[in-house]
């Protein structure tokens, strides 16, 4: 048991770290002094450095080399993930596409789609958005109602909105998940695409949350035409497909939830500063139990990556650490605003925007609800609870709701 | 990066569930709560015959030169089962002799399980408190630690230490007092004079307690450093955290277990979302744990700096884990999980009395605030 890399980590890390230190001086600034303000700006900026950290290597670690990828492991991954914590530059700004999305069309895309769409993905020249999530689809996702319709031609029509899309707004393709046959049971007639997002028909909306930002969009398509051989993993398999990304969803949640920042020893930072709460022993009360349950989400973090060096994936159990972290962190808002009054609700102040943030993150990637029934039935094995839609084709199951009701 | 279990440490598991399963632990701690006294087994000669007594002892010295984390493998396992063990005391005593020249004669003994040993343990200095300081007989002001007079070249220590797991029948009472305001080991024989152990038992029959009253009592003085006393404490501390995952690891199986057969209303209990959800929170805390024990078992060695966090996290999670499996463990089975006849009251009771022991869950839990403070004002 232990934490150290070994001899070959030790020294790819160098080699990153020595990349870094190089490169540094040329990444964008978005905190603090000389820190760029447009927003346009810091997009076109934080793509040209993705564009350098993919040439330098340190974009798709894990990506085969055939893809502009190293083909290196999570490890790696993580290793290069802290070293450009450490170095303080941001990192790739189509972390959804990198992460998630590219893996998909790596696993299921047809040679076209791989050699037209992986390499500007990686360097950042395009894009991408994840368009699985909608109104009605969110837990239950294969309940979308995006519906494509094939023409004679082979091409495909598609009508229907999907929501809580992060980058849409300068996107330059996404994921869809669709509806391509209602006459079959839901999980059966589904189908991923590729949409290019300035498509005739696509509007995207900015999405305000509690904080007054737009973190995500909503997604309009109105009879938009989308190409014969944008239909990634075949028709009516969309599905299997979705769940890979998911499968890679849990990887990059499971390899970077520290980097989320939501960690005991900022918090603990917080209250240090203060004379009267550090002494306090409901405050060092809460402090201690939120903190110590964050520590263990590090340590499961470091067993996940243990598991992965061994070529095991991570399965739905990851998402315990994320009701931990989302908990663990709204629990430290509320402690740290007591302690500090007012004032840390004070807008632009960093804990205003975690306060806000996180009452949605609770339901982002899996609310906490269905996560839980999704590890009670597949990790403890208890049974699901009855359901009303198996075996029904789509079409049929509006109207048994309607009459339920 | 590793932190996964070894072969040997598997092996080393295995082994221990085999061992422990031999013995009819529950129905006999229910007899002893009804008052049958012999009705504990001795796991003593179990546990020497599978060398545990030696785990933290040198190869040198006849032990098995094994580090924290595979003593914290073999107390899960006892707290799967409840086992009445004496290791809880044992361990932490072997840990700060072996770190200690001066008590090097006394290991070989101990070792085989020949002698045993049990910990005095006496809580380090924090971020509050500047002191060292034991559990106090009731309430909630604590007591000081024991003093120490030279004594050519040895001590006598006199002091009042309550609630020590295992001191009963112990041979050896290992553990810290404050000489000259310094704090040192001090190893003191069990049938010396001035040592008094009254053996007590509380809520839990499967724990074995003692008050320890120590007056001018003989001692080896030991050269242990200051972290390896403090060490033995947080040692303490990650073992009663492994024990207690054990505890609800085996709270959690059941429970399982029980809400897929149960049925109400044509459907098994466990398929309601309240009780599924109340078992996944169950495993979720008991997975934090588990980490934590990792943590723990790394920085004993690998960053002692963080061992107080590490152990003391721990501590903090394990203890609400078994909190939280015990009661639920007793509502999923209904009413028939808080009677007599069931062993959910024998996990509620372990939950019960650990809670208080060894400081306390909640002063575990203040530690880890403290530490964290700490790290605060350093960085």
């Amino acid at each position: 048991m232990d934490l150290d890399d070994t001899q070959e980590q030790a020294a790819y890390r160098a080699q990153v770290r020595a990349w870094l230190d190089e490169h540094k001086s040329e990444a964008p600034v978005l905190d603090g002094a000389g820190a760029l303000q447009d927003e346009s700006e810091i997009i076109a900026a934080r793509r040209a450095w993705q564009g350098k950290l993919a040439e330098g290597g340190l974009a798709g670690v894990t990506w085969p080399k055939d893809f502009g990828g190293q083909g290196l492991g999570p490890i790696e991954q993580v290793i290069c993930n802290q070293e450009i914590a450490k170095a303080k530059v941001p990192g790739i700004l189509d972390a959804i596409g990198v992460g998630m999305l590219g893996p998909t069309i790596i696993a299921h895309g047809t040679d076209e789609q791989k050699s037209r769409y992986l390499g500007p993905m990686l360097h950042g020249d395009e894009v991408w958005c994840q368009l699985f999530s909608e109104p009605a689809a969110g837990s239950d996702l294969a309940a979308v109602q995006a519906r494509a319709r094939q023409q004679d031609d082979g091409s495909w029509r598609l009508s229907g909105q999907k929501v809580w899309t992060t980058n849409a707004q300068f996107a330059s393709y996404g994921l869809l998940l669709a509806r391509t046959d209602s006459d079959v049971p839901k999980h059966k007639g589904l189908t991923m695409f590729i949409v290019p997002i300035e498509a005739e028909g696509v509007t995207v909306r900015g999405l305000r949350q509690i904080s007054g930002e737009a973190e995500f969009n909503e997604v309009f398509f109105d009879d938009v035409a989308i190409d014969a051989d944008s239909v990634v993993g075949g028709v009516g398999n969309g599905w299997g497909t979705a769940l890979t990304t998911l499968m890679f969803e849990r990887v990059t949640i499971g390899l970077g939830s520290e980097g989320m920042g939501y960690n005991s020893n900022r918090f603990a930072q917080a209250i240090a500063s203060d004379a009267e709460a550090r002494r306090d022993p409901e405050v060092r009360h809460a402090l201690g139990e939120i903190a110590s349950e964050l520590l263990a989400v590090r340590f499961t973090g470091y067993r996940t990556l243990s598991a992965l060096q061994k070529g095991q994936v991570p399965g739905p159990e990851s998402g315990l650490a994320k009701i931990t972290i989302v908990n663990g962190a709204i629990k430290a808002g509320d402690l740290i605003a007591d302690v500090l009054g007012p004032d840390a609700l004070s807008e632009d102040g960093e804990w205003a925007y975690m306060i806000s943030f996180l009452p949605g993150l609770k339901s982002a990637g899996g609310t906490e609800e269905i996560l839980r029934n999704t590890i009670g039935e597949r990790v403890l094995g208890l049974p699901p609870a009855p359901r009303l839609d198996k075996g029904i084709p789509f079409s049929e199951l509006r109207s048994k709701e309607a009459a339920a009701a | 990066m590793n932190l996964s279990l070894s072969d040997e440490q598997v092996f080393l598991r295995e082994a221990a569930r085999g061992t422990l399963s031999r013995f009819k632990t529950f129905e006999s701690i229910r007899e002893a709560l009804d008052g049958k006294a012999d009705a504990l087994p001795d796991l003593w000669p179990a546990a020497k015959e599978a060398g545990w007594p030696g785990l933290l002892i040198a190869e040198e010295h006849g032990g098995a030169g094994l580090d924290a984390f595979e003593a914290m493998l073999v107390l899960g396992e006892c707290g799967r089962v409840l086992a009445p063990i004496a290791l809880l005391g044992h361990l932490p005593a072997t840990a700060i002799l072996n770190d200690s020249p001066a008590g090097a004669s006394l290991l070989q003994a101990l070792a085989s399980g020949e002698r045993r040993a049990a910990y005095l343990p006496v809580s380090p200095p924090d971020d509050v408190s500047p002191t060292w300081t034991v559990d106090p007989a009731s309430g909630s002001q604590r007591g000081p630690a024991p003093t120490a007079t030279a004594d050519g070249d040895g001590a006598r220590v006199s002091g009042q230490l309550s609630f020590v797991p295992d001191a009963p029948g112990a041979d050896l009472l290992v553990g810290v007092a404050l000489l000259d305001g310094k704090p040192v080991g001090v190893a003191i024989e069990a049938d010396a004079s001035g040592v008094t152990v009254e053996a007590t038992t509380r809520y839990d029959a499967s724990r074995s307690l003692g008050h320890v009253t120590l007056k001018d009592a003989p001692a080896v003085v030991l050269d242990a450093g200051e972290q390896s006393l403090a060490s033995a404490w947080y040692l303490a501390q990650s073992l009663v955290a492994a024990e207690s995952l054990g505890s609800v690891e085996t709270a959690l199986d059941v429970s399982v277990e029980y809400a897929k057969e149960r049925h109400t209303f044509g459907r098994a209990i466990g398929s309601y979302q309240a009780v599924k959800h109340s078992l996944t929170e169950v495993l979720r805390q008991l997975d934090n744990g588990r980490s934590l024990l990792y943590y723990a078992g790394w920085a004993r060695v690998g960053g002692p700096a963080e061992f107080p966090l590490a152990a003391s996290a721990a501590r903090s999670v394990a203890g609400r884990a078994l909190d939280q499996a015990s009661r639920t463990m007793i509502s999923v089975h209904g009413g028939t999980g808080a009677t007599w006849e069931h062993d959910a009251p024998l996990y509620f009771r372990r939950a019960q009395l650990s809670r208080r022991l060894l400081g306390g869950t909640n002063r575990a839990t203040d530690r880890v605030a403290g530490e964290l403070l700490a790290q605060a004002d350093a960085a």
